[in-house]
């Protein structure tokens, strides 16, 4: 039986199995992952970002312990968890350490924690995150959570491979400046003041709605590898309601306070994001985005096989040197390793 | 454009609460370009065995220092067995008594590791179990 079938089945084992062929870009992993493509698309996906040490990770687990336990009424929900941390830029190693805070969910069935080295990548994703959600999703996952490294500023990429993304912030981690700063809080659909029963917490989040008085309504607008991609706000079309205002939750994720009035506002967020056409539009968008990503680094490689080694490095002591610009080397390099 | 890393579980089974060491070798495997996964302490052998599925490990290191290990490990491994991984190789490392290593090994650990043990020691033998050799 193929891999892609066996985790059509539900089997665990060859679920994990295809991750990693997905995640060391194996021919088999992404042959399986054709195959499972068609069955994509119904998972509710949850992205989680915010600084090191702001309780990303324990309140990811305390939301995935929510809905597999959820109150009378609502739906039990099958769970799928990315923890993403840094790799080492000297030596590839990365220390993995997010299930740690996430013990609580052992044992449980309904819930598949991976944790993902970044490899590389700047964007507080791995490069293969995306395609491991596909694979999650085609799984029969119901909610994916995905976990970036903790973040700064500019890891944006989280904001276009989720529905719904958190921003979590705690109280003390900067002042007013920070929040007015470009990057990752205009990112956010629900901002996540965690550690509310820490001293400082009224000031964050006055800070925090100072600066969404300022920022909305406007137009989502991603940089990506260069060019813009925009995507409109839900006001651009009168027809329709309203445009989303992120509201600001506040938890205490080691006790799990505030946690059903946050998953109340991931559900908004989601009604909100079906009505407003706003889903579809961001599902185009990621997909697009994927597929030029794709193309890029095929471009690269495709292009890399084109030069020989002693060519690059020729060009490259040229440079060093001094005797041509990193521009002229550039076209020489993209011209097939040949002076133009 | 294949690329594989080799992925490390680290974890510590059972009741001592010192785990140091268990954080040293994750920092050396680390440091020697591997992925570690790191689950922290009081873990059961289920949830051992559980993460070491789910993340589809090559190798497990278990640090034991409460002396449980004869009772530990053979769950681990029983476990292992019982969820078709038995590709996955484990190493012990903590306070094992010298008679108790023959019988780690018959169960199949690959290797028991004291204290004093360089950190080079562990990483070699991590890549030769992979790896098949002991190159990066």
């Amino acid at each position: 039986m193929s891999l892609a079938s066996s985790v059509l089945e539900g089997k665990r084992l060859a679920l994990a199995r295809l991750l990693s062929q997905i995640e060391n870009n194996h021919p088999d992993g992404q042959a399986a992952l054709g195959d499972l493509f068609p069955h994509t698309g119904r998972a509710q996906l949850i992205g989680v970002t915010g600084a090191p040490g702001t309780g990303k990770s324990s309140l990811v687990n305390r939301l995935a312990f929510y809905y597999r336990n959820p109150p009378e009424g609502e739906p039990q929900r099958k769970v799928a968890i990315i923890a993403v941390d840094p790799s080492s830029p000297f030596t590839g190693g990365a220390i993995l350490g997010d299930r740690v805070r996430m013990r609580d969910l052992s044992g449980d069935p309904g819930i598949f924690i991976r944790s993902m080295a970044a490899r590389g990548s700047l964007g507080g994703l791995a490069p293969t995150t995306a395609s491991m959600v596909q694979v999650f999703d085609a799984a029969g996952f119901d909610i994916i959570m995905i976990e970036t490294v903790g973040a700064g500023q500019a890891e944006v990429d989280i904001a276009r491979l989720a529905h719904t993304t958190l921003v979590v912030e705690a109280p003390g981690m900067g002042d007013d400046i920070q929040a007015i700063k470009a990057g990752i809080l205009e990112i956010a659909d629900i901002l996540v003041v965690n550690k509310a029963d820490h001293p400082g917490v009224e000031n964050t989040e006055r800070a925090l709605r100072s600066m969404l008085e300022l920022a909305h309504p406007a137009p989502r607008i991603f940089k990506h590898h260069g060019h813009f991609e925009r995507v409109e706000s839900p006001q651009a079309n009168p027809d329709r309601d309203e445009a989303w205002l992120p509201p600001i939750v506040r938890t205490i994720a080691i006790k799990g306070d505030g946690v059903p009035e946050l998953v109340s506002a991931i559900n908004d967020h989601q009604h909100h994001l079906v009505e407003s056409g706003e889903r579809e539009n961001r599902d185009r968008a990621r997909l697009q985005a994927e597929l030029d990503i794709l193309i890029q680094d095929n471009l690269v490689y495709r292009w890399r096989k084109s030069v020989s080694d002693a060519q690059y490095r020729e060009i490259l002591e040229s440079l060093i040197a001094r005797k041509i610009s990193p521009h002229q080397a550039a076209r020489d390099l993209m011209n097939g390793g040949h002076g133009t | 454009m294949s690329e594989r890393k080799v992925r490390v579980l680290v974890a510590k089974p059972g009741l001592d609460g010192h785990d140091r060491g268990a954080k040293v070798v994750a920092r050396a495997l680390r440091d020697a370009g591997m992925e570690v996964i790191y689950t922290g302490l009081r873990q059961t052998p289920e949830m051992v065995v559980e993460a070491a599925l789910q993340e589809d490990v090559d190798v497990i290191g278990l640090s034991i220092l409460s002396g449980a290990h004869m009772a530990l490990v053979p769950r681990v491994i029983e476990l292992l067995q019982a969820n078709d991984l038995t590709h996955v190789k484990v190493f012990v490392g903590g306070i094992i008594p010298d008679e108790d290593v023959p019988r780690l090994k018959e169960i199949g650990v690959v290797g028991v590791y004291g204290p004093g043990t360089l950190t080079e020691e562990i990483i070699q033998d991590v890549r030769l179990v992979v790896n098949g050799s002991s190159g990066a």
